[in-house]
């Protein structure tokens, strides 16, 4: 594989290799014409401050975006690792061990963000259980001596951060690797988002039974405090094409795409839970 | 050369057709640049790694963005046939709530078939043709652990496939298509037994979930349909 085949290589997934490489076309040309005169040996010298400048310019993109799902992540993780300490909150049984489950996953997505950070060069933050009010400053006081209110407040974290990776992943794209793994996290939030959905429609979760495991209508929560998490999500035109012109509900149609939320409403939403 | 020349041709053709009749700077600078790698072949005099054999038959899913769409709209069409079916003659015992969720699911498939189908218009491959011998609709176990495999699946195609999509657009797309799938995965995981939505054998240490390769997932995809679906010419990964 020679440079060129490189270069295609990673157009395939960077469609603006040449343009960050260097912002004229002219430039490219005078790339190739440099590439055939000097010694072979330097050119992958060439190639790797070429890369260098080109991606050096997005990494803060990249790293913003990571630092804002770290946030989220430990926003999460104090808020289970709180709720399964607090004595008589979860019922044992298949309740105790997914709530568990959950609060592993979030600690181990803080892990793995805290680690590509420091590895790009950045500076991961930092939080401490006591920086959250997971009251949100009074709207959930109930949240960790009853189960169906910590649930509520669950499934709110859970679908908001689906959300919020999703209306991350384009500013992604220069960063195939990094887009990947936070694909990867998202669908782990969603699956748990379904599952306290179910856990919601258990009597000791609250009993709401008419709850289904994906996001329907604008608010299918029932708390009318996280009106902000589904904002939007009663959407049924996708790319301009309306889905119930398949023959389906509106309800299905909404159910059938999640949506995203800009950065800046999810720290809206993160906010209330921040101290 | 000149097949290399012409398929982008015909790509660029098609893919202005699809969702959108504007081309996308980011589109145009990836044709620009395939144009100049080109010039930049000739004069190497060297042979381009990435051909393919033109070997391949069966139904050729393309090439870029228009390939992993038609990927997606093929792994929609086995999944909505399945519920469809599922739907259509329930297991045996099934309950009203079992039922009315799989019908859900049902009506999210074939929302997500057809919107493909629209969104590609001429460039959409034809209908596959299914082959569900192996699977015992009447048996709730065989049901659920099929739709568990195809669910799981279905997740770990988007996650494999949102870096290979240039197009802000569609990877947005694709991403309000996988999350919902994932919560598919999950319910019928906790169907199968209650907490096992998000379990080690689809979890890994670092808390993620898995994500295939298109030729992965096409091998295991290809079991439940008779077409030949044919991916050899979607993108690939850089290694």
């Amino acid at each position: 594989m020679n440079i060129v085949n490189i270069l295609e290589e990673i157009e395939k997934v960077d469609g603006e290799i040449y343009e960050r490489i260097s912002p004229r076309r002219a430039a490219m040309k005078e790339f190739y014409g440099f590439g055939s005169k000097v010694a072979l040996a330097a050119v992958p010298l060439a190639l790797g401050s070429m890369f260098k400048k080109a991606y050096g310019q997005t990494s803060s993109t990249v790293l913003d975006v990571l630092n804002f799902a770290l946030t989220l992540e430990y926003l999460e993780f104090y808020f289970y690792q709180t709720g399964a300490a607090a004595s008589g909150l979860v019922p044992s049984g298949v309740h105790a061990s997914a709530i568990n489950t959950i609060l592993t996953h979030e600690m181990e997505h803080v892990a793995l963000l805290k680690g590509a950070i420091t590895a790009s060069g950045g500076t991961p933050v930092s939080f401490t259980a006591d920086q959250f009010d997971y009251t949100a400053k009074g709207n959930f006081p109930t949240v960790f001596t009853s189960f169906p209110t910590f649930l509520a407040v669950a499934q709110g974290f859970e679908d908001t951060g689906v959300r919020a990776y999703k209306g991350q992943a384009g500013n992604l794209i220069s960063a195939p690797g990094v887009l990947q793994t936070a694909l990867q996290i998202h669908s782990v939030e969603a699956r748990h988002a379904s599952h306290i959905r179910q856990a919601r429609r258990t009597t000791e979760g609250g009993g709401l039974t008419a709850l289904k495991p994906w996001v329907t209508g604008a608010n299918d929560s029932g708390v009318p405090q996280l009106d902000m998490t589904y904002a939007g999500e009663d959407n049924t035109v996708q790319a301009g094409i309306d889905i119930t012109s398949f023959g389906v509900t509106a309800a299905a149609a909404s159910a059938c795409f999640d949506e995203p939320l800009t950065k800046e409403a999810v720290l809206a939403i993160a906010s209330l839970f921040i101290k | 050369m000149k097949n290399f020349q012409h398929e982008d041709q015909e790509l660029l053709h098609k893919e202005s057709g699809i969702l959108t009749a504007k081309l996308q700077r980011r589109s145009f600078l990836q044709y620009a640049g395939a144009g100049a790698a080109g010039i930049a072949l000739i004069a190497a005099g060297c042979k381009k790694d990435n051909e393919t054999s033109g070997a391949h038959t069966g139904v050729d899913l393309g090439t870029g963005d228009v390939g992993i769409l038609n990927y997606a709209y093929a792994l929609e069409q086995l999944e909505a046939a399945f519920y469809t079916a599922v739907v259509q003659s329930p297991y045996s015992g099934i309950s009203a709530y079992e039922l009315s969720l799989l019908t859900d699911i049902r009506d999210h498939e074939i929302a997500h078939r057809e919107f493909f189908k629209k969104a590609l218009g001429s460039s959409a491959i034809i209908g596959l043709t299914v082959d569900f011998t192996s699977i015992n609709f009447s048996v709730r176990d065989n049901v659920l652990a099929t739709a568990k495999a195809f669910e799981d699946l279905g997740v770990s195609a988007y996650n494999g496939a949102g870096n290979l999509i240039k197009s802000a657009d569609y990877l947005l797309l694709a991403g309000k298509i996988v999350s919902v799938e994932a919560r598919h995965a999950a319910l019928i995981r906790d169907l199968i037994s209650n907490g096992s939505f998000a379990d080690s054998t689809v979890i890994d240490l670092n808390g993620l979930d898995k994500a295939r390769a298109p030729k992965d997932v096409l091998a295991i995809a290809q079991t439940y349909v008779k077409t030949t679906i044919n991916g050899s010419n979607l993108p690939t990964a850089t290694a």
